[in-house]
C-alpha cells in the first residue's frame, strides 16, 4: 500500500524550511526575553507564577483539531489575559511586555514537557504561532496600560482597546498559520487563509472572550478569579476535543471500510486510498476549500463501492476498461449506497456523476469539480496501479490528456503535477 | 390542550395560575427594571437559538440556565420568576405548541422563584455583589441551583406522568439522575455573570456565555458527526448484505441483540458502543467469499468451506484500522468459535474465546434462525431459543445464552418481517447459511458432521 504523506492528518511531517525559521525565531525571542527577565527580576512574582501555571496547564491539555491543527485555547486565554491585566484586586499590575512574553514562553515549555516525555514531539510551528500572537498583544498593550482610564470610570474605552488587540492577535495567529499551511500542503495562500478563518474562529472568539474575562475578573476579584473564570472555556475545550475525536474516527472508519471492495476482489489492493490521496492533492492544486476537500476525500474513498452490485468483479477492478454503460451503473449504485446514509448528500452527487464525460458535446458546466477529479484520479490509478514506473505513469497521463471528451484538461494538468510531487517525495 | 388527559389539563392550569400569582403579587417598585430587561433579553436570545449543551445521558442543559441563575442573585425571587416566564416568548425552530410554551414559561418561573426564595433563606444577598461579599454568596447560590434543578425536575416529571403515563418516566428516571452534576456546573456560570455584573454590567454575561456558545456549536457538530458515522457504517454494511436477498437487516439485528446481551452481562459505556458497531460489522468479511460459494446448493468442497471459514479474518482485515473498535475487533474475528473448540478460524476453547465473540455468536445464530432462509421458513422466537439452549455449552457460552434469554423475556424481540420464500431459481440466493447452528454446513466427504 502506498503511504502518501498527508499532512492534513496531523502529526509531524518533515521539518520544512519555513517552519524551521518560524520555530527558530520564536526560540530566539523566548531566550532573549527570559534572559532579560532573569536579569531584571520578576515584578509581582505571585501573579506571574499564577498566570504561568495557567499557561502551562493550557499547553498540557492542548487539543488537536480537524485538519491536523493544534490548539491550546486555555493557554492562549491565560497568556493574553496576563498581557491585558490592569490590576490584581485593586493593586495595579506593574509587569512589562517582556515579562509577559517570558512567562508565556516558560509556561508553554513546562506544559509541553510531559508531552515530550511520553514521546509526542511538539508542534513547534504552532507553539511559535501562539507565542507571537501573545507578543503582539503584550507589546501593544503593556505600554498603554498606565494611560488607560480606570475600569470603574470608562470600562468601554478599555474594552474597545482590548477587543482591537484581540483582533490583532487573531490576525497574527491566522496569518502565520496560513503561511505554514500554504507551504506544507501545497495550497494557495488565499485558500489556506479561508480554511484557517473557518477552522479557528469559533474557538478563537471563545478564547478571546475568556482572556478579557480573566483580565477584568482578576482586576475586580483578585487572583482566584483566574481559576473560576477559565471554567466556561474548559467546557468549550471539552466540546472541541470531542468534535475533533469523532471527525477523526469518522475518517478512519470510511478509510477502513473503503477496503471492502479490495477484500471482495473488485479492485486492486490500495486503489481507494491511492485515488483519495491523488484526488485530495488535485483538490488542493485547484484551490478547493477544506470542507470541499473533505467531501472529495470521502467520495474518492467510496467511489468504487458501487462495484459491490456486480456479480462478478471486473478484471483488475479497472472501471476505465469497462463499458460506459456499466461505469454509469456502478456510479449510480454507489451513489445509492451512500444516499442511504442520509447524511453525505454532497458525496452522493459527486459519486453519482463520476462516470459522466467532461465534454460530451460542449463543456458540461454542471459536472461537479470533485466528480471530474475522481474520474481522472480513478482512471489514472486503474492504468498505473501501485507501480512506480515513470514511463507507465507518463503514458497514463498522456492517455488522459488526449481524451478531452472524458477528462477535464485542467484537472489532468493538476493531476500530473501531483503525480510529479508524489514521485519526488517517494524517491527521497 | 383538548387532546390532553383531564388530570394533565388541571395540573397545567394550576402551575400556570401559581406562576401568574407569584409574579402578580410582587411589589413592582422593588424590582431593578434595567437589569431585568437586559437579563430578559439575554434569556430570550439563549432560548431562541436552541442553545442546548449536552450532558451525560439524553438530557440537555440550555445556556439560558446560566442566565436564570444569574438573575436569582441580581434580581431576587420575583425578578428571576419574570425572567423564567420569558421562555413563553422564545422563538424556537421546532415550533413548540402553545400549551407547551405556556407550561414551559410557568415552570421556569416557578423553579426560578423557588430558587430565589431558598437563596434568600440561606442567607444570600440580592443585588449586584461587591468584592467583599462574593465568597459569602457561594453556599446560598449552590443551594439555590439545587433547588432550581429539583423543582424543575419534579414539575417536568409530573407533567410527563400525567400526559404520557408512568412508563415514560421510568425511562427518563435513569437519565435525569446523572444530569444533576452538569446542571450544577452550568448553574455556577450564573454566579460568574452575577459576580462581574458590578464591573462590566451586561457585558459580563456576554463574555461568560461566548465560550458556552462556541461549546454548544462544537457539541452540536459532535452529535451530527456521530450520527453520520453510525449511519455510514450501517449503510455500508447494508451494501455488503445486498449480495444475498435473505440476509437484509441481519447486521443491524445482530448489533441490536448483541447490545441486549452486553447490557445484561454488565457491559457499559464505551464498550457497549464498541460491541454495537462490532455486531454491525461482524460479517463484513463475507465479501471476501466468492458469490458462487455463498449461493451454491448442496455440499461444499473443502476449498469452498475453507473460503467461508476465512471470512472472520477478512472482516478483521477491513476493520482492523478502526481504532475505537478496540476489543470488539477480537469479537469480529472470533465470532464463529465454539465453546467445544470445533469452531473457526482458530479453534479456541471456552474462556479462550473473547467475551465479545461469545456474545456476537449467540446474537448471530439467533437472528439467522428467526429469519427466512431459502431452504426453510423463519423459526419462531421460542423455537430459536430452544435451539440456543440445545447448543448451549457446546457451541455457545451458557452464561451468554441465559443473559440473552433474560433480555428477550424483558424487552421482547422483533423478528424481521417473514420474507415470502422465493420459488427456487427465481433469484440467486444462498443455499445455506454459515450462521445457522441447526443446519450445519455440509462438506463433501464429511457426511455426518
Amino acid at each position: 500500500m502506498s503511504n502518501t504523506a498527508n499532512p492534513e492528518r496531523g502529526g509531524w511531517h518533515g521539518f520544512e524550511s519555513g517552519q524551521a525559521l518560524l520555530a527558530a525565531a520564536a526560540g530566539l525571542l523566548a531566550a532573549a526575553v527570559v534572559a532579560q527577565t532573569a536579569a531584571a527580576g520578576l515584578t509581582q512574582p505571585r501573579v506571574a507564577v499564577a498566570f504561568g501555571l495557567l499557561v502551562a496547564l493550557g499547553e498540557l491539555v492542548r487539543i488537536s483539531l480537524p485538519g491536523g491543527r493544534e490548539s491550546a485555547p486555555i493557554a492562549a486565554a491565560g497568556a493574553i489575559g496576563y498581557a491585558l491585566l490592569l490590576s490584581v484586586g485593586g493593586v495595579p499590575a506593574g509587569h512589562g511586555a517582556v515579562q509577559v512574553i517570558a512567562v508565556t514562553a516558560i509556561g508553554m515549555i513546562v506544559g509541553a514537557l510531559p508531552h515530550v516525555a511520553v514521546g509526542r514531539s511538539p508542534r513547534l510551528d504552532s507553539m511559535a504561532r501562539r507565542l507571537f500572537a501573545v507578543t503582539a498583544v503584550a507589546l501593544c498593550f503593556r505600554p498603554l496600560a498606565s494611560w488607560l482610564p480606570t475600569v470603574e470610570r470608562q470600562v468601554w474605552v478599555i474594552l474597545v482597546v482590548m477587543l482591537a488587540l484581540l483582533a490583532l492577535a487573531g490576525l497574527v495567529d491566522i496569518l502565520i498559520a496560513s503561511m505554514v499551511r500554504t507551504a506544507s500542503l501545497h495550497i494557495r495562500f488565499l485558500t489556506a487563509l479561508r480554511d484557517e478563518l473557518r477552522a479557528q474562529t469559533a474557538l478563537g472568539v471563545a478564547a478571546g472572550a475568556t482572556a478579557v474575562l480573566i483580565a477584568l475578573a482578576t482586576h475586580a476579584m483578585g487572583i482566584m478569579a483566574l481559576l473560576v473564570f477559565t471554567a466556561p472555556l474548559l467546557v468549550t475545550q471539552v466540546a472541541f476535543r470531542r468534535y475533533a475525536g469523532i471527525r477523526a474516527t469518522y475518517l478512519q472508519t470510511i478509510r477502513a471500510l473503503s477496503r471492502v471492495t479490495e477484500v471482495g476482489g473488485y479492485v486492486e489492493s490500495g486503489h481507494s486510498r491511492r485515488v483519495s490521496a491523488l484526488a485530495v492533492g488535485v483538490g488542493r492544486e485547484l484551490g478547493m476549500s477544506e470542507p470541499d476537500r473533505l467531501m472529495l476525500e470521502y467520495a474518492a474513498l467510496m467511489h468504487d463501492i458501487g462495484q459491490l452490485s456486480l456479480r462478478d468483479p471486473i478484471p483488475g477492478g479497472a472501471t476505465v476498461l469497462a463499458a460506459a454503460e456499466q461505469r454509469r451503473r456502478i456510479a449510480e449504485y454507489g451513489a445509492e449506497v451512500i444516499r442511504r446514509t442520509g447524511v453525505l448528500d454532497h458525496v452522493v452527487e459527486i459519486v453519482r456523476r463520476q462516470a459522466d464525460p467532461y465534454c460530451p458535446d460542449g463543456v458540461d458546466t454542471t459536472l461537479p469539480l470533485a466528480s471530474r477529479i475522481i474520474k481522472a484520479a480513478g482512471a489514472y490509478d486503474d492504468l498505473v496501479g501501485s507501480s512506480a514506473d515513470r514511463d507507465r505513469q507518463a503514458a497514463a497521463l498522456e492517455r488522459l490528456r488526449l481524451d478531452t471528451v472524458e477528462y477535464d484538461p485542467a484537472v489532468v494538468e493538476a493531476l500530473s503535477r501531483v503525480v510529479e510531487r508524489f514521485a519526488a517525495a517517494s524517491s527521497l | 390542550m383538548r387532546s390532553l388527559p383531564r388530570p394533565a389539563q388541571v395540573y397545567i392550569c394550576v402551575i400556570v395560575a401559581l406562576a401568574v400569582l407569584v409574579i402578580a403579587q410582587a411589589p413592582l417598585g422593588a424590582i431593578d427594571w434595567p437589569t431585568l430587561l437586559v437579563l430578559a433579553l439575554l434569556f430570550f436570545i439563549c432560548e431562541s437559538f436552541a442553545t442546548l449543551l449536552p450532558s451525560e445521558g439524553r438530557v440537555h442543559v440550555s445556556v439560558s440556565f446560566s442566565a436564570t441563575l444569574a438573575s436569582v442573585v441580581l434580581l431576587g425571587p420575583v425578578g428571576a420568576a419574570v425572567i423564567g416566564a420569558v421562555a413563553l416568548f422564545a422563538m424556537r425552530r421546532d415550533g413548540l405548541p402553545l400549551v407547551k410554551r405556556v407550561f414551559n414559561g410557568a415552570q421556569f418561573a416557578l423553579s426560578a422563584y423557588a430558587a430565589g426564595v431558598v437563596y434568600e433563606l440561606a442567607g444570600g444577598y440580592t443585588g449586584v455583589p461587591t468584592g467583599e461579599d462574593f465568597s459569602w454568596i457561594i453556599i446560598p447560590f449552590v443551594v439555590a441551583v439545587v433547588t432550581y434543578v429539583l423543582t424543575n425536575g419534579l414539575l417536568m416529571i409530573f407533567v410527563l406522568v400525567l400526559t404520557q403515563g408512568v412508563q415514560s418516566v421510568r425511562g427518563h428516571g435513569g437519565a435525569l439522575a446523572p444530569s444533576v452534576v452538569p446542571y450544577l456546573g452550568y448553574g455556577m456560570f450564573g454566579l460568574l455573570i452575577a459576580a462581574l455584573w458590578g464591573t462590566l454590567g451586561p457585558l459580563s454575561a456576554l463574555l461568560v456565555l461566548l465560550p458556552l456558545f462556541a461549546a454548544r456549536w462544537a457539541f452540536a457538530q459532535h452529535a451530527a458527526q456521530q450520527a453520520a458515522h453510525e449511519a455510514t457504517i450501517a449503510a455500508l454494511c447494508q451494501a455488503v448484505e445486498t449480495k444475498d436477498y435473505y440476509t437484509r437487516g441481519h447486521s443491524e439485528r445482530v448489533s441490536r441483540a448483541s447490545v441486549m446481551i452486553a447490557r445484561e452481562i454488565g457491559v457499559r459505556g464505551g464498550r457497549l458502543e464498541a460491541i454495537r458497531f462490532a455486531g454491525m460489522l461482524h460479517d463484513v468479511g463475507k465479501l471476501g467469499v466468492p458469490t458462487k460459494v455463498l449461493q451454491k446448493s448442496g455440499s461444499l468442497t473443502e476449498e469452498e468451506f475453507a473460503a467461508i471459514q476465512l471470512h472472520p479474518m477478512r472482516g478483521l482485515e477491513i476493520v482492523r484500522e478502526i481504532g475505537f473498535l478496540d476489543e470488539a475487533l477480537a469479537g469480529i474475528m472470533h465470532h464463529h468459535e465454539r465453546m467445544d473448540g470445533r469452531g473457526y478460524p482458530m479453534g479456541l476453547v471456552g474462556d479462550e474465546i473473547p467475551e465479545f465473540a461469545r456474545v456476537i455468536a449467540v446474537a448471530d445464530a439467533f437472528d439467522s434462525m428467526t429469519s427466512t432462509r431459502s431452504y426453510r421458513d423463519a423459526r419462531t422466537v421460542d423455537q430459536a431459543i430452544e435451539e440456543l439452549r440445545r447448543w448451549s455449552g457446546r457451541q455457545f457460552d451458557p452464561e451468554v445464552v441465559d443473559a440473552f434469554i433474560k433480555a428477550v423475556e424483558r424487552h421482547g424481540w422483533q423478528r424481521p418481517e417473514p420474507e415470502p420464500r422465493l420459488p427456487a431459481g427465481a433469484l440467486e440466493t444462498a443455499q445455506h447459511d454459515h450462521d445457522d447452528p441447526s443446519v450445519p454446513l455440509r462438506v463433501t466427504g464429511d457426511g455426518d458432521k
